[in-house]
């Protein structure tokens, strides 16, 4: 209890730190939000009285407090650029950003499961050494790469998805899942990769534990002795794993959607950074990071379950 | 570990499912029947829908449909009333009376009277914000209901074109955008979803003839393939603003209707940059670059070859410059010379590279520069990145870009950036009997007077080249062939009231 209590201080704090560092970077970053917003109606006098109106002309200490004190009150301010309440702004995009994170995920444990105990079982083997090679080059590919190459390849070459026919859940829901398989499957390649390796060789380290031989002295055969009692011991360092990947994986999705052109968080963030539109950078950076915080806090605590050995402190 | 393989199992199909239907878009079917129109716009409407603050051409564009001014555009460049049924203007040029048309109705069911009226322009001239929202409110000397079916507005000085800054919209008493947009056009507006789309609905209501279609989805777009491909597909009905490519790969199953773009396109030059601070250097430029061709490469020649910052749509306002100057390389490297440049010079010119037909055109410049012997570099930014640098900073040589009317369709807005004191003045422009003529302009009493000073703007701008003008590039619209209706108007807008399925 005294742990959790602890941890959650620190959660705080780096939410905290983070929230400045990001309200720091752009008071360096050049740039101004009444650029966008007046377009080519832009004048000194004009910025200037719309400045006023953002209460940009207020000192940043204490427009920082004033933002820290909305955010904590679950008041996210209003975009500049969409003049729209950033929370209806962003209902709408979390679900589509959370839909292809979860698509993804899925897409990891269905890809690596098979594949590791695949290897492990042939461990040595043609196959075994040449699925090692393309895992070890599938991890080292970014996700906006596959990205690509999956828009030339699977888009532009066999037509099977056109890049930017986005279609919303209310429209269709099987063309939305749909839309989202791609983009799923070039943040999950690289991170099925890394499950794959960390799965095979976690198999690998079990296999020499002794309640394998008396698995296999009661007539087991390496397949189901490998299904039935090694995949459940070495899956535990591998479920942390993966949960540290769920915050990966939405943090992927920013650029992957930049790719596919998936009108979600990652979209919404870039074009704000570029418009300077801030409580909009904020709001999502912040969830982002708490989400990332809380998913590693939730790694920690679950290792501590699994294996009473590990006291933290 | 059964459990463990029927759940792998499920996945594994669940995931052969989605990769089935992948590619599966939204039928046509029906959509005909259910007199629902999707329209493709290839921008993100990154911009304030309040009607009063928005700036963006692309939202005014569709704001359109939503909201109404005492006075509306149509279709010839008039003014014909809207809220108000009928309107005199004083003689002296500073007084304007509406009377309000009876039963105008607002989205939310009320009744428009002469109270939302006053509180809309009030709103507008910037009574709570001490600023105005539409500069040229600041004119407004009073607005004064004299009773419950008249407005009166004077403004300080005589301002005939006021008239058509009063297209702003009227919305409600004491209302703000931001908590629901409501207005008097003939769609209400339903939602919207940032990057994704726009939700308009017919309103039955609507004081004049009543929009035919039921509902209208503006789908956003960012990718000109995918908005052809949309098209050809069903996903989208209507598309305007395709360039000359797009539209010929529809094929005959469309209907492609040709109007103007309402911009003045030009290649802008920064008047206080090196060797461009010396007009005869900008008359080469002028005299070495084939605006016929410039059409032809671009747009398969469609378009209007424009000779000062004003269009043919204009029409009693416009002064045909277009032959002011022709392709005459000898002369143009005469000035040059003359100008101390017989070399030549470097020039970088900056575009905004979502706008292809700015790019198109600037690389033809570039070409045809060539020839006088003006090397130029294309530097391809964001939009963003072309408002900071060039337009707010003005830290660039030449750029081409096209400006349009903004508020309301008068001269005014397409000459006023360049006063040499503008805050909008991007060229640097400066020209002391520019400024005199355009101050005179503003203060006219009669339109006639007014229309020969505004001719008068158009010539000194082209005399002194303060830009290269170029064109008002073709609008072409693309829609399916059971689609009628669609009419263009001289300004930047989208009415779909009138746009109907013929089956």
């Amino acid at each position: 209890m005294k742990y959790i209590l602890k941890k959650a201080v620190t959660m705080l704090i780096t939410l905290l730190v983070i929230s400045m560092l990001a309200f720091l970077a752009f008071e360096v970053l050049p740039g101004d939000p009444t650029t966008k917003m007046l377009g080519t109606e832009w004048t000194a006098e004009r910025a200037e009285v719309l400045r006023h109106e953002l209460g940009l002309d207020v000192p940043l200490p204490l427009r920082y407090l004033r933002w820290l004190g909305g955010f904590f009150g679950g008041d996210l301010g209003v975009s500049y650029s969409y003049s729209q309440p950033v929370r209806s702004l962003l209902a709408g995009k979390l679900g589509i950003t959370a839909a292809l994170s979860l698509i993804a995920f899925v897409l990891v444990i269905v890809i690596s499961l098979p594949l590791a105990l695949l290897m492990a079982r042939e461990e040595g083997s043609l196959l075994d050494r040449i699925l090692s090679g393309v895992t070890q080059v599938t991890m080292s590919i970014p996700p906006f790469f596959i990205g690509i190459i999956f828009t030339s390849v699977f888009g532009l070459a066999l037509r099977l998805f056109v890049a930017g026919s986005f279609v919303s859940a209310e429209e269709s829901f099987w063309g939305f899942l749909g839309y989202l398989f791609f983009p799923a499957l070039s943040i999950a390649l690289p991170k099925s990769a890394m499950t794959v390796k960390l799965l095979r060789s976690s198999i690998l380290g079990e296999l020499d534990e002794d309640y394998v031989r008396t698995a296999y002295s009661r007539g087991h055969s390496r397949k189901t002795a490998l299904r039935y009692h090694v995949l459940r011991n070495s899956i535990i360092p591998v479920i942390t794993f993966l949960a540290v990947t769920i915050a990966d994986i939405v943090a992927g999705s920013i650029i992957v959607e930049q790719v596919f052109i998936v009108p979600g968080l990652g979209r919404l963030l870039l074009l704000s950074i570029s418009n300077r539109d801030y409580p909009v950078v904020l709001s999502i950076i912040m969830i982002i990071s708490a989400l990332v915080i809380f998913v590693n806090f939730l790694a920690d605590v679950a290792y501590q379950l699994v294996d009473p050995r590990i006291r933290l402190k | 570990m059964n459990t463990l393989k029927r759940i792998l199992t499920l996945l594994l199909v669940l995931a052969m499912l989605t990769a089935a239907l992948c590619g599966c878009k939204g039928g046509k079917s029906g959509k005909a029947e259910k007199n629902e129109l999707t329209v493709g716009i290839a921008q993100d409407l990154d911009d304030s829908l309040d009607p009063h603050k928005m700036t963006a051409a692309g939202t005014r564009e569709i704001l359109f449909n939503v909201f109404e001014g005492l006075v509306k555009p149509d279709e010839n460049g008039n003014l014909i009333p809207a809220v108000a049924s009928a309107y005199t203007i004083a003689d002296t040029g500073d007084t304007f009376t509406f009377t309000l048309r009876d039963g105008v109705k607002f989205h939310n069911g009320a009744t428009v009277t002469v109270k939302d009226v006053v509180y809309s322009i009030e709103r507008v001239a910037g009574k709570d914000s001490e600023k105005p929202l539409i500069a040229q409110f600041s004119a407004i000397e009073s607005v004064e209901a004299t009773d419950d079916k008249t407005v009166v507005i004077k403004t300080k000085e005589p301002y005939l074109e006021f008239l058509s800054y009063l297209t702003a919209a009227i919305i409600p008493d004491g209302s703000n955008p931001a908590d629901g947009l409501v207005g008097t056009g003939p769609f209400r507006f339903v939602s919207r979803k940032a990057q994704e789309n726009i939700v308009l609905e017919r309103f039955a209501d609507y004081w004049g003839t009543p929009a035919h279609l039921e509902k209208v989805t503006f789908k956003i777009i960012e990718n000109a393939n995918v908005l052809v491909t949309s098209l050809k597909s069903g996903a989208i009905d209507l598309c305007a603003h395709l360039t000359a490519t797009q539209a010929k790969e529809l094929g005959k199953d469309f209907t492609v209707a040709e109007g103007s773009m309402n911009l003045v396109q030009a290649m802008y030059l920064n008047n206080a940059y090196g060797p461009l601070t010396d007009a005869r250097v900008r008359q080469a430029l002028c005299w070495a670059v084939d605006r016929q061709s410039i059409l032809a490469l671009v747009n398969d020649g469609m378009g209007s070859v424009l000779g000062s910052s004003m269009y043919p749509a204009f029409g009693k306002y416009y002064n045909d410059l277009s032959g002011y100057y022709t392709q005459d390389t000898e002369k143009a490297k005469a000035l040059l010379a003359e100008a101390g440049y017989e070399n030549g010079f470097d020039l970088v010119i900056t575009v905004p590279g979502n706008y292809q037909i700015h790019v198109d055109t600037a690389q033809v410049i570039a070409e045809q520069l060539k020839a006088i012997g003006v090397k130029c570099t294309i530097q391809t930014v964001e939009w963003s990145a072309w408002l900071e640098n060039v337009y707010k900073n003005r830290d660039y040589q030449a750029t081409v870009v096209g400006f349009d009317t903004s508020a309301a369709m008068t001269a005014q807005s397409l000459l006023a950036r360049f006063q040499s004191e503008s805050g909008k003045n991007v060229c640097n422009f400066q020209s002391a009997a520019y400024d005199a003529v355009y101050a005179k302009a503003l203060a006219e009493t009669t339109e006639a007077a007014q229309i020969e000073d505004y001719k008068e703007c158009q010539r000194i701008l082209a005399e002194e080249a303060a830009a290269v003008y170029v064109q008002d590039p073709c609008d072409l619209v693309g829609m399916r062939s059971d689609l009628t209706g669609y009419t263009f108007y001289p300004i930047y807008v989208m009415d779909l009231s009138r746009v109907y399925f013929t089956k």
